[in-house]
Formats: structure tokens, C-alpha cells, sequence
């Protein structure tokens, strides 16, 4: 899905930044747009985003990930302008929103955004099929109409029979299926969803993400996804944003993440991943020697350069020779060793 | 906040020059006062410079009402206009429920009355109505009080007051909610209304009968508009309340769905704040029914009259009866709406799509077809129709020879307590404190302000103060002090040891927390009845009553202060081997101090409110002013003594406030 050539960028931020505190713009306007930690200190503000730059292309899951109080929330809040950016652009679909009325937000929020939100927010004196209708129903959509679609996506979800139900009758993986659906209900271009799936627990967290997954393979939609959890931004993410003290500290694939990381703060974050589910057979092999590509039968068979090691590990491991890695054209690149992913499996191969 | 330190630190004057300016201060009162025939002015302040205030309020009230003019219509008619128009849904439950209806036919007095609703289809569809939303001990409950009103031939009255209490309390949760809702809206608003709402809570109703009766006319209408001013404070509050506790992610589901402002108070804020503003809604109905009383005085009729009424004939059965049907009903009425707001809505897990009216609302046109049928039924029946009275029963005149009894054998145990209290304790503090010279009171409310909260505070604080002597009340207001102060000590022993009980055993909680419940449903006038049959009229009275009536609160608040001390807390002295004794008196009471004065401050509020109402029992205070007042329709001078008591409130409160917070500061608690 990622890194294929040229992308349609569907939403980007240019060196946005959200001080919190009294005069904060005035503050940054006197500094040309700038301030580091010490002068917000001595101002008594809080930088939650800082000259965030970040380009959302069309169609990929876009993951941004940081510690507790890093800005995630505030980040993706400013994209929607749910919060006020203090300076900076957010252009989304080549129009700047920070230009944009009140009434124009209004219709943007209506009928192209969809917002999924860590506690559910679902209202408590509306049934499920209430709440999934809620967004067209705020839009003025006919009630027989509105019903009729907030059923398909009840149904898309897997919560059909519970259309009566109440939200605190229901488990919170439960509701937040109903969060889920109520926020797609418009068919909205572009989704946000700010840690999903961490008032779950483990299991039902697991099996959401699986959903979430499947949903979007059927729906292709353009989605901004926050976590804190590494493990949850490697199964879902095809690129991910790293955020520290609200700057956005790095932004790459997965592996590129695991393998390359920008600062010994990334490579604390990417420690305890488990290896083999990000790092794929190009970034693992070995590079031909001097003699180039070896002969037929000195290597046990052939495997795609992007896949990854978790999926080749029980057969490059059974076998006495390595095995060959080849890109789409069928071009030869590289030789992966058996020795190279027992060092992954174990969490030593490459990237430290 | 460690244990230790939490127990180290005593007292709550911290040093500093605090100790000096107190001591300056004590001693220049004490030459002021030592010198009084010199500075005669500091104790008794001087009638010639007394600010006219009550005189002008009073000529401003005449000018509205006889000299201003909005153009088309004058004033005067604009506030009958009012009246004109909220007498209609008065004249029609009223119609319902007490009086029928007139309908002339032929003749010039000939007209035919339709019949009331039938007491017998009330009280079942009351019953039915409180098992559907909780269970069968509140249809009992329900069944019982409503009973009670019919078997005891107190039917009729107590129509008149439900449905005065039904029109008042619809009309004054829309207002609560319509400022509540302006008030979130602006910050500013907010800040303009909250003084005023202080205002509303702490001057005597007393004090704005007679411009309502001036404005409005006499009769149940004012009646309605005094409840309203009453009772929506709280709900105003609330109201901000709720809303701004709606979590964070509802406002910005709503706001990222794209709701207009509209959409999203009535479609999300709202309802997501419900439970909360049925809080508010279970306010307003129990202040509307404390307010049933004093309602009566400008006209409401119904079971506040009767209360009324036999009061002044002394004629204390029938008043008790009364009394009780007035509690029977808030106690109904408070239970109610309580089950109310604790259904939410759930369990209908059947799909509702397009049936028949019938189907659609089972419940609602059966209770409708019962009352319906009964009345009918009654034209036929009048059984029905009224509750017989060969049925009816009356513990009148038992009440009359309970009070005979016990005035007959114990009237010398009585008045020996009596004297004895008012010898040796109320007297001496009374002239104590109307001795003090009224410079003094107001340097020592300043200075504790300073040393409390600050310049601001203090300014307040003194201003207040000083209002009450500049308008020449000063004695009246030393009274109310020195009433309010020794009921507050009482209340406050009694109390909060009853408190601390309840907080360490969960038995004594449970029973304790039921009868404060119930006690605080009570409407005031009740407790003023047994008092005074059994000690008559006088200060003495008043103080009982204001002791009954102060205690919850500070019951509660110690209570609760005891429990929310963090567990940790308490098992760090267990094990650092403190004796249970050792850990009330070095831990929790410590800890629970500056709740239990938030209690004892609740107490004040509390205090002040009924001792106005012990006017009617006599004592020579800013309450009895303000009743003079009233029954001589003396605007000012009913405001002016009205203001008073409220500063006295708002001092003590913002005082109290201030030392409760900083003292949680001190122990780490906020
Ligand atoms: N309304 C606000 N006023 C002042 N400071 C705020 C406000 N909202 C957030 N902050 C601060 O901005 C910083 C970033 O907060 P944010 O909620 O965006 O973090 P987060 O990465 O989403 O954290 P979490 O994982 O806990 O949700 C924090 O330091 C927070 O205290
Ligand atoms: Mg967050």
C-alpha cells in the first residue's frame, strides 16, 4: 500500500504549532514563529504541538505515536480545528482550513470527517441506531432514511439485533463498534479515530483491530490513527509519526522506524518491538559478495524483497542453504541467511 | 502530607504577625468600649446618621408603581399583564384538580361544576406511575401519602397546594434552565448572575412578599412568583453545573458532527446532563413545597393556609395535621422525582415503529381512561367524587391532649430548662455582644478577611458589615448573631459527634443518613409546631427550632468529611500502631476539619433561614424587622432588614470559605 511513487496528499500540516496559555500568539508572533522549551517555560506555556510538519496521503493509515502528554490528541484535534492552531497551515484537499468560516467548518465536519474518540462519547440517551443516526440526523436527513443507512453500517459492524440497546448496556468493545460506526455514517473522506482501542482490554483490543482492519480493506478510506501502543501502530500503520514534547520527532514505514531510527529516543521506542513483524527480507539479506549473484544451486529458493520475516522465518530456517531475494521485476538483490533471521528472531538483527 | 505533620499543625492561625494585629485589635476594643460614655457613637450608632436607604427603596417602589411609564402602558399594568397571563395554567390544574370548572347554563347564578378529578383514580394512577418507574415500595409509599391526605380530610386543601406547586415548578425549571443555559454560554453572564443568585438564597422570602405584592397583586399568582424566586437559584446553578461537566469528548463528538449551537445544547448537552439537572429539578420541588407556608401569606390558599391559620389560633392538631400532609407530600413528591431521575432509558428492546397510539403508549392512556373513568364514575358515586366524610378521621384532638398533658405534667421540668438556659447562657451573651462596639465587629470581620483571603476579602467582608450598622440595624443584627450562634454551637454539638458515629460505623450511616434525609424534606414551619407547644413563644423557642432544623448538614458534612479521608491515610497510622481513639483525634478529625466547617457553615445557612421564620414565635431580631415589615407592606424597610440578614450570610460564608480552602491546601487535600 505505501511508498509507491508519487501519492495524492489528502491532508497536510505545515509548521503548525498549539501553545497553550493566555497570549500565546502574540508570544509566538514575536519570536518569527519560533520558541524552544526554555522561552516557553520562562513564558509559563505549554508547546502541545510544535512546527509539526506532516503530509496524510489518500487511502493509507496514518499512524501518530507518542507518550502520554507528547500532543497526539492536541495534534489531531487542530486537523479537524476542534482546536484553534495558534500558527501554521492544515490544508486539507488543497484548501486551508484555518481560512475557512465557521459555516464552511461546519460542512466540512458534516459530510467529509468522521472522528472516533477514546471514551466512545456516545450519548447516553440515545439507542444504538440513535447514535449511529445522530450525525444525519444533525444534518436534517429524514428519519426513514437516515434509519435505513444507520442499519447497514450497524450491520457492517457486526452489532445487528442490538439496535435498541443502550450504551451502558453494552461492553465497551460493544460501544465502541457503535462509536465506530456512528463516525462512518456520513461516509466521511477522511477519519480520525484518537486511541480507539486503549479503554479495551488486551483481547477485545486485539480482536478491534482486527475489525478495524477489515473494515478498512472494504471502505479504502484516508485515516489518521492515534496510539501510544507500538505494538497496535506496527499492525495498523502504514506510516507513523513519532511525537515528542509536541514535536513530531519522525515520520517513516514501520521498518524504516525499526531500522533506521532518527534518534536514540526512536530506537527506545522500537527496542522491545518484536523484529520479525516489521523488518522485511531487503532490509535483513546480505549483499552479494565480489563475485555477484551465486549459482542456482547454492541457495534453497527465492523470496519477495518487501516480505517480511515473520512470515519467511520457519522456512529460511529449516533449510541448510539461504535463500534468494528477488524484487517484482525478479531481479536478484540480496541473499538472506538463516543466520540473519535467527538474529532477528532472538532481537539483535540489524537496526542495533 | 504526612500523618504526622497533618497532626503537627495546630491551631489555624499561623504565625506571623497575625498574633500582634489580633492583640492590637482586642485591646482597642477594649478601650473603646472601656470608654464608651465618650465614644457613645461606637457602641450605639447614631440615629441622625442613619442613611435613609429603606426610605428611598420605598419611594422608588411608589415611583414605579404610580409614576412609571413605558409608553403604551404603565408600568404596574405590565406586571398585572404578568400576573394576567400566569394565572391562566394556575386557573386550569387548579380547575382539575381542586375547584372544577363553571359553566353557566340559562339563568344569572345557575352554572353546573364539573367535578374535580376523583381522589380514588389519583391516587392509583400515583401509585401505578411510581411502580412503573421503580418498584412496589414506592408505590406503597405513594399510595400512603396520598391516602393519608384523603383519610385525613385534608383532600381538597392539599389539591390547591399540588397544583399551585405543579405550575410553579414547570415555570421555575424553565427559568433556571433558560439562565443556567446563558450563563455557560457567557462567562460574563455567569459572573453577573452568581452575586444575584446569592442575593436570591440568602434574603429572607419575607423580605420581597411585599414588593411581589405590590407588583403582582395579592393572591395566588404572587404566591407562584415568590415560590419562583425562591426555588430557582439552585437550578440556575445546577444547570451551569451540568453543562460544564459534560465530558470533554461529548461536546467534541457534537461540535465535529457539525451541530449548529442549538443542535447542540438541546440535542447533546442537554440530554447527556440529564441525571444532573434532575438534581435541579428535585431542588426546585422541594424549596417550592418549604415556600408552600410562607406562600399562604400572600395569598396561595391550600394546605400552607390551613398550617397558617391554626398556628395563630394556637390550635396546634389541626395545625400538626396539616403540617404533615404539607411533609407527606414533599416526602411523595421528593421520592418521585428522585425514581425519576434515576430511570434512565433502557430495556424497550422491541423495535417501536409504526403502531397505533394504544400500542405505542400503553401505559399513558390507561392512567388517562382511569381518572377519566373514576370522575365520570363519581358524578354517579360521590364516594368517588370526594372522600366521604363519615370515613374521614382526625388525630386533632389528640395532638390537643398530648400538648395538655405534657404542659400539665412537665410544665415545671420545661421551664426550669428554660430559664436556666436563657439565665445563665442566652441572656449573658446577648448583652455581650450588644455591647461591642460596632467599629470593633466590623475591624475584626476585616482583619480575619485579610488574614484569610486577602485585600478583596476583607473589603467585602467590612463593607457588609459596616452596610448593617450604617442602615440602623445594628441591634436587630446582633440579635440574629447572638440567636444564630448560640443554635449554631448546638446544632454543631449535637451534630457533628453524631457525625463522626456515623462515619465510623456503617449501621449508625445508614439509619443516621435516612432520617437526615427525611428531616431535610420537612418543610421549616413544621418545626416551629411541636416548640412551640411545648415552650411557647420567645427566643428560647427559636433557638429549639433553629437547632432541629440546622443539624443535617452538619451531620452530613462531617460524616462525609470522615469517610473521604484517603484509606492510605488511616492504614499508615494503624500501623504505626495508633489506638482507634488516637486515630480519630490525630488523623481523621484533623483531616475532616475543613470539611466539617464547610458543615458548620452549611449550619449557619441553614440557622439564618429558619430564624427569620421564628419571627412568628417572636423574637426581636433582623427577622422579626422584616416581618413588621411585611405586615405593615413596608418595602424598604422589609428589604433594607432582608439585605442584612443576607450580608450576615454571605460574610460568614465567604469567611468560612476562605479558611476551609486554605487549611485543604495546608493538608495537601486539594
Ligand atoms: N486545554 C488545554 N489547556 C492547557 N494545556 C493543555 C490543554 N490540552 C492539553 N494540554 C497540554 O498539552 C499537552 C499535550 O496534550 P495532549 O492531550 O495532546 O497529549 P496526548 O499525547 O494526547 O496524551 P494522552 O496519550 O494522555 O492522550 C499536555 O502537556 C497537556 O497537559
Ligand atoms: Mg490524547
Amino acid at each position: 500500500m505505501s511508498g509507491s511513487g508519487a501519492r495524492t496528499v489528502k491532508l497536510a500540516c505545515e509548521s503548525l504549532w498549539k501553545i497553550f496559555g493566555p497570549g500565546a500568539e502574540a508570544f509566538l508572533a514575536a519570536r518569527g514563529g519560533e520558541a524552544d522549551d526554555a522561552q516557553l517555560a520562562a513564558a509559563g506555556l505549554i508547546g502541545a504541538v510544535r512546527a509539526a510538519d506532516l503530509d496524510v496521503y489518500q487511502g493509507e493509515i496514518f499512524v501518530i505515536m507518542g507518550l502520554s502528554g507528547s500532543g497526539k490528541s492536541t495534534l489531531v484535534r487542530c486537523m479537524s480545528r476542534l482546536i484553534e492552531p495558534t500558527s501554521g497551515r492544515v490544508i486539507f484537499e488543497g484548501q486551508d482550513l484555518l481560512a475557512a468560516s465557521e459555516k464552511e467548518m461546519i460542512e466540512i465536519r458534516r459530510h467529509r470527517m468522521g472522528m472516533v474518540f477514546q471514551h466512545f462519547a456516545l450519548l447516553p440517551h440515545l439507542s444504538v441506531l440513535g447514535n449511529v443516526a445522530f450525525p444525519l440526523e444533525v444534518q436534517g436527513v429524514p428519519r426513514a432514511v437516515r434509519e435505513k443507512r444507520a442499519r447497514e453500517i450497524i450491520e457492517l459492524v457486526g452489532l445487528q439485533g442490538r439496535e435498541a440497546y443502550y450504551p451502558r448496556e453494552l461492553s465497551g468493545g460493544q460501544q465502541q463498534r457503535v462509536g465506530i460506526a456512528r463516525s462512518l455514517a456520513v461516509e466521511p473522506e477522511i477519519w480520525f479515530l484518537d486511541e480507539p482501542f486503549s479503554a479495551l482490554d488486551p483481547l477485545i483490543r486485539r480482536e478491534m483491530q482486527d475489525e478495524f482492519l477489515r473494515l478498512q480493506s472494504m471502505l479504502q478510506k484516508t485515516i489518521v490513527f492515534i496510539t501510544h501502543d507500538f505494538d497496535e501502530a506496527i499492525r495498523l500503520a502504514d506510516r507513523i509519526a513519532i511525537m515528542k514534547d509536541g514535536a513530531i520527532i519522525q515520520i517513516g514505514t514501520p521498518e524504516d522506524l525499526v531500522v533506521n531510527p532518527a534518534t536514540d529516543y526512536v530506537a527506545e521506542f522500537t527496542h522491545d518491538v518484536a523484529r520479525a513483524k516489521v523488518l522485511t527480507a531487503g532490509s535483513v539479506m546480505t549483499a552479494f559478495g565480489a563475485n555477484g549473484a551465486p549459482t542456482e544451486d547454492s541457495f534453497a529458493g527465492r523470496v519477495p524483497v518487501g516480505e517480511r520475516i515473520e512470515v519467511l522465518a520457519a522456512e529460511v530456517v529449516a533449510a541448510d542453504q539461504p535463500f534468494l531475494v528477488v524484487d517484482e521485476s525478479g531481479a536478484a538483490r540480496g541473499l538472506l541467511t538463516r543466520e540473519a533471521v535467527l538474529r532477528v528472531l532472538v532481537g539483535r538483527g540489524r537496526g542495533k | 502530607m504526612s500523618v504526622a505533620a497533618a497532626g503537627a499543625v495546630p491551631g489555624f492561625v499561623r504565625r506571623g504577625p497575625w498574633p500582634i494585629a489580633w492583640a492590637l485589635l482586642f485591646a482597642a476594643t477594649l478601650g473603646l468600649w472601656l470608654g464608651k460614655d465618650q465614644w457613645s457613637w461606637a457602641v450605639k450608632y447614631p440615629r441622625g446618621s442613619v442613611v435613609p436607604l429603606k426610605d428611598w427603596i420605598s419611594d422608588f417602589m411608589k415611583w414605579l408603581i404610580n409614576d412609571f411609564d413605558l409608553g403604551l402602558f404603565t408600568f404596574k399594568e405590565f406586571t398585572r399583564g404578568i400576573a394576567w397571563v400566569l394565572e391562566w395554567p394556575q386557573w386550569l390544574v387548579k380547575g382539575l384538580l381542586a375547584k372544577g370548572f363553571k359553566f353557566p347554563i340559562g339563568g344569572e347564578d345557575a352554572f353546573w361544576l364539573t367535578p374535580t378529578l376523583s381522589w380514588l383514580g389519583v391516587v392509583v394512577v400515583l401509585s401505578l406511575l411510581a411502580y412503573r418507574i421503580k418498584d412496589r415500595a414506592l408505590a406503597l409509599l405513594i399510595g400512603f401519602c396520598f391516602l393519608y391526605l384523603a383519610v385525613f380530610g385534608q383532600w381538597q386543601s392539599a389539591m390547591m397546594t399540588l397544583s399551585s406547586i405543579s405550575v410553579a415548578v414547570p415555570l421555575g425549571v424553565a427559568g433556571g434552565l433558560a439562565l443556567g443555559i446563558r450563563g455557560y454560554r457567557s462567562p460574563r453572564f455567569e459572573r453577573a448572575i452568581t452575586p444575584v443568585l446569592d442575593l436570591m438564597q440568602t434574603v429572607p422570602v419575607f423580605a420581597y412578599l411585599v414588593p411581589i405584592l405590590f407588583l403582582f397583586g395579592f393572591g395566588p399568582v404572587a404566591a407562584m412568583i415568590a415560590t419562583m424566586i425562591y426555588a430557582m437559584p439552585p437550578m440556575v446553578r445546577i444547570t451551569m453545573l451540568a453543562l460544564r461537566t459534560v465530558p470533554e469528548e461529548i461536546k467534541e463528538f457534537g461540535r465535529m458532527v457539525g451541530c449548529s449551537r442549538r443542535q447542540m445544547m438541546w440535542k447533546v448537552l442537554l440530554p447527556a446532563a440529564r441525571p444532573t439537572l434532575m438534581v435541579g429539578v428535585n431542588q426546585v420541588i422541594m424549596l417550592s413545597l418549604n415556600m408552600v407556608i410562607i406562600a399562604s401569606m400572600i395569598g396561595a390558599g391550600g394546605l400552607g393556609h390551613d398550617v397558617l391559620a391554626s398556628l395563630r389560633r394556637l390550635a396546634i392538631g389541626q395545625g400538626l395535621e396539616a403540617g404533615i400532609a404539607i411533609t407527606l407530600l414533599a416526602v411523595a413528591l421528593d421520592r418521585l422525582s428522585q425514581a425519576f431521575s434515576e430511570t434512565a432509558p433502557a430495556g424497550a428492546h422491541e423495535e417501536v415503529v409504526h403502531k397505533s397510539l394504544l400500542a405505542r403508549h400503553p401505559y399513558l392512556i390507561g392512567a388517562l381512561a382511569l381518572l377519566l373513568g373514576t370522575t365520570l364514575l363519581g358524578l354517579v358515586a360521590p364516594a368517588l367524587r370526594a372522600y366521604p366524610e363519615a370515613g374521614q378521621i382526625t388525630t386533632g384532638p389528640f395532638w390537643d391532649g398530648l400538648v395538655r398533658y405534657i404542659n400539665i405534667n412537665f410544665f415545671d421540668q420545661l421551664e426550669a430548662v428554660k430559664t436556666f438556659l436563657l439565665l445563665n447562657l442566652m441572656i449573658p451573651f446577648k448583652r455581650f455582644l450588644l455591647q461591642l462596639p460596632w467599629p470593633a465587629v466590623v475591624a475584626m470581620v476585616a482583619l480575619a478577611g485579610l488574614q484569610l483571603g486577602g485585600w478583596r476579602l476583607a473589603l467585602l467582608t467590612a463593607l457588609l458589615v459596616a452596610f448593617i450598622a450604617v442602615t440602623g440595624n445594628w441591634e436587630k443584627a446582633m440579635i440574629t448573631v447572638y440567636l444564630c450562634g448560640i443554635s449554631v454551637v448546638f446544632a454543631s454539638l449535637i451534630g457533628c459527634p453524631l457525625g463522626v458515629w456515623a462515619a465510623r460505623n456503617d449501621r449508625v450511616h445508614k439509619v443516621v443518613q435516612a432520617i437526615i434525609d427525611t428531616l431535610q424534606t420537612l418543610p421549616s414551619f413544621v418545626y416551629l409546631m411541636p416548640v412551640v407547644m411545648l415552650f411557647r413563644v420567645g427566643d428560647f423557642s427559636a433557638m429549639i427550632a433553629v437547632v432541629l432544623y440546622a443539624i443535617p448538614p452538619a451531620v452530613r458534612y462531617t460524616d462525609h468529611g470522615i469517610r473521604k479521608i484517603p484509606p492510605a491515610l488511616i492504614e499508615a497510622a494503624r500501623t504505626s500502631g495508633c489506638t482507634r481513639r488516637q486515630i480519630l483525634w490525630k488523623v481523621q478529625l484533623p483531616l475532616a476539619l475543613p470539611e466539617i466547617m464547610l458543615g458548620v457553615n452549611q449550619t449557619i445557612m441553614f440557622a439564618l433561614s429558619m430564624l427569620v421564620i421564628t419571627a412568628l414565635v417572636g423574637t426581636r431580631d433582623l427577622g422579626q424587622e422584616v416581618y413588621i415589615a411585611l405586615t405593615k407592606a413596608d418595602t424598604g424597610r422589609g428589604i433594607v432588614a432582608g439585605l442584612c440578614v443576607a450580608f450576615i450570610a454571605i460574610t460568614a460564608d465567604r469567611l468560612i470559605g476562605a479558611w476551609a480552602r486554605r487549611r485543604k491546601q495546608q493538608l495537601g487535600l486539594e
